[in-house]
């Protein structure tokens, strides 16, 4: 995060003996503000993402620790029952939209050239459009509170008839959603080009870094399935306004078909978020085991089968909306099928550890606290892919559990990794790793306290989306709400972190290389990396 | 070139984005296609039965629902329940009345409760096969002539039959609505079609 604009003392090389001198008209760096609205520097770009997602995090978060607080006790205390059903599914979309998939985009725009010794992404322009559209459509979710009738109150899904019922703010949602599609879109055919077209001489396929490998595959995820999502808000969107009855019964359409066409997005997006952490964490352990990552090709496999499954398997989200009986076992087995490669990528996690020389810096800590969660969260989703469990835990607080297992200690907690990882490499400081672990133990702490009790409210019945709840539900309401303001409190703690770092109160200057045992062609460079690197390609072995 | 090699590669992705966008929207057709080959959610048509075996070991109460979507409309069943049995050939008669004054078309749609129940619930003869136009302030009388499989699961004992009625907005008929008539196996009693009921 060299590039912020307050971050002014490291926005220039601090070191001089960097590789290529001489080309001064090369490295000006441009100041002030218009430097971030007209960058095409991958570097740039990439840092504009990081904090844009963190800001979304942020809104996502007061939103999550809203609807907590309403939930603390039964019965409603601060918020109307339209104003929490927006809160949930803005939390749900801010979440996702804003702050999981711009964070690996960032982490794509920084490390991807870096890693494949590319001198920027390939269509830098377009690099700049996709970040850039992304601030309007998070204007449009968030303002979208303060238009008459509020946001949209329906869930993520969008799903009809409620998102055919809402007012404006959901006019406004289904717009953000096109254009942050539009935005992805662009990052992912920019994101194939590179690691296709720019990877230095020597560096085949099967010896590009893990990271590049799962985020060429998310890539295509996105390609093919943001389309279909823009499709389906686009009837939306016309059978709201243009007299078309795709999802309306009145004139012959129906609403199941738009879960039909929404899952299919929406089961893929659930793998776009995952592969780019499983890439950060392949490239993690093996640098903190002192191991060359176990059973590479098999992880590419394992990638790529994860992604060809997820296409296949969406009707899990619908077990109980009539689907016949073949159907639902077709859709369980085809479900089940994709524990097969995953559990592939935690054996060769567990294997790449397995007699390593490790040290738990606070990177590697969060790679653990990924892998045992992201399991449990794994094993949770198993057991909502068995049809009878499901239709019985449909829509339960047992779902919100599992979800965000994946999400939270899955995405997040990998996306930290990454960032504790990599920042020496764009501050060229060294973050203070007293605080990184207790960031590290807080987080994991508060995330069960929230989370873990929230299977026992799903097994007990109480049903998600909903202000009040009986009184059978209150102890462990209780305790979640205390959990969530703990991991909440935990993040601005990460915040001040990020800031110290910037600022070198560590006081320890990163080496181009801070981490002895990681491989890459990002640790040839300088800390912090220069505006311009890799102008010509580097040598590889 | 790299350059021109991106340039290719961007045409090649860029056509692949605009596939996929009309695929979204060709799912529609498609699965309407698959609904209809596997006869799933299907409850728009005519059925074909044929001559079965009146089971009179076990009866299973029908409920009649009806309701307008936003409709100035009264629509409500002469009777609201009845039992049958299972094989049964059964009648009842809704009564709607379009208490506007203008002429008005509208649609109605059935949905079931249980829903695993919809595909034992065989409807031979029923207004919503097709849309129905009415006159200012007209009211009609309307059949269903429906019979419960046998095969209905031994757990199920109620069935709600739900009507829905919706405006259609200039009258655009789904494609459901042009199913052919059904017929009985063997020829039996059939009323006459709903639309030329006498009101």
């Amino acid at each position: 995060m060299a590039s912020v604009p307050h971050g002014a003392p490291h926005t220039t090389p601090l070191h001089g003996d960097h590789a290529h001198d001489g080309h001064d008209d090369h490295h000006h760096v441009p100041t002030g503000l218009m430097r971030y609205v007209t960058t095409t520097n991958h570097k740039d770009i990439g840092s504009m993402y990081l904090w844009f997602s963190f800001a979304m995090f942020l809104s996502g978060g007061i939103m999550a620790l809203l609807i907590r607080a309403e939930l603390f006790q039964p019965g409603l205390q601060i918020l109307e029952p339209e104003r929490f059903n927006q809160l949930t599914t803005l939390h749900g979309i801010v979440m996702i939209f804003g702050a999981i998939m711009p964070a690996f985009v960032g982490f794509a725009n920084w490390m991807l050239p870096l890693q494949l010794g590319a001198p920027d992404m390939a269509f830098a322009r377009m690099n700049n459009w996709s970040f850039w559209l992304l601030p309007p459509a998070a204007i449009l979710l968030i303002g979208s509170f303060f238009v008459p009738g509020g946001a949209a109150a329906g869930g993520w899904t969008l799903y009809p008839p409620l998102s055919i019922q809402a007012g404006m703010g959901m006019d406004m949602m289904i717009f953000a959603v096109h254009i942050m599609g539009a935005s992805s879109i662009m990052g992912s055919i920019n994101i194939i080009t590179t690691i296709l077209n720019l990877r230095t001489p020597g560096m085949t396929m099967m010896r590009m870094p893990m990271f590049a490998w799962t985020w060429l595959i998310t890539a295509f995820l996105l390609i093919a399935s943001m389309p279909v999502l823009a499709g389906a808000v686009t009837m939306l969107l016309t059978d709201r306004h243009f007299g078309t009855t795709f999802f309306n019964a009145a004139g012959g359409g129906d609403p199941v078909m738009f879960q039909h066409i929404f899952w299919f997005f929406g089961h893929p997006e659930v793998y776009i978020i995952a592969l780019p952490a499983f890439g950060v964490v392949s490239q993690i352990i093996p640098a903190f085991s002192r191991k060359p990552l176990f059973g590479y090709a098999s992880m590419v496999y394992a990638t790529a089968s994860i992604a060809i499954l997820s296409f296949i398997v969406w009707a899990h989200h619908m077990y109980t909306t009539g689907l016949p009986m073949a159907g639902q076992i077709y859709f369980m087995y085809a479900t089940m099928l994709i524990a097969v490669p995953t559990a592939c990528k935690i054996f060769n996690w567990l294997a790449t550890m397995w007699r390593g020389s490790i040290t738990l810096e606070t990177p590697m800590l969060f790679c653990l606290g990924f892998l045992f969660l992201f399991t449990l969260g794994g094993f949770t989703g198993l057991v909502l892919s068995l049809t009878p469990v499901d239709i019985q835990l449909q829509d339960t607080y047992y779902v919100v559990a599992h979800f965000h297992y994946v999400m939270v200690a899955g995405a997040l907690f990998s996306a930290f990794a990454a960032v504790y990882y990599w920042s020496p490499k764009w501050t060229g400081w060294m973050y203070e790793e007293k605080l990184g672990k207790i960031h590290f133990w807080w987080s994991l702490i508060a995330f069960n306290i929230t989370f873990f009790p929230q299977h026992f409210l799903g097994l007990a019945g109480m049903p998600r989306r909903i202000p009040d709840y009986n009184m059978q539900f209150a102890e462990w309401n209780m305790v979640s709400s205390i959990g969530a303001f703990l991991f909440g409190t935990a993040q601005i703690f990460f915040l001040v972190i990020v800031f110290r770092t910037i600022a070198g109160k560590s006081g320890i200057r990163a080496p181009a290389k801070p981490w002895d045992g990681a491989e890459g062609l990002e640790w040839t460079v300088p800390s912090p990396a220069p505006y311009h690197t890799f102008e010509t390609p580097p040598a590889f072995k | 070139m790299f350059f021109a090699e991106n340039k290719q590669m961007l045409s090649k992705l860029a056509v692949f984005v605009a596939v996929m966008f009309a695929f979204g929207f060709a799912l529609v057709p498609i699965y309407k296609k698959i609904c209809e080959v596997t006869g799933v959610n299907d409850f728009m048509r005519p059925e074909q039965v044929k001559n079965t075996q009146v089971d009179a070991s076990r009866t299973v109460k029908i409920e009649f629902d009806a309701n307008a979507n936003h409709l100035p409309w009264t629509f409500k069943p002469e009777v609201t329940t009845v039992t049958v049995h299972p094989g049964e050939l059964t009648t009842v008669i809704y009564e709607v009345t379009n208490t506007t004054t203008r002429d008005m078309v509208g649609q109605a749609i059935p949905s079931y409760g249980p829903t695993r129940a919809a595909e034992h619930f065989k409807k031979l003869e029923c207004f919503c096969f097709a849309k129905q136009t009415f006159a200012a302030s007209e009211t009609r009388k309307m059949p269903v002539v429906f019979m419960v499989d046998p095969q209905l699961p031994s757990d199920i004992n109620t069935i709600a039959l739900s009507y829905t009625f919706f405006e259609m907005p200039g009258g655009a008929i789904p494609a459901a609505a042009q199913a052919p008539s059904g017929n009985l196996d063997p020829p039996a009693v059939i009323s006459p079609p709903a639309a030329k009921l006498p009101g």
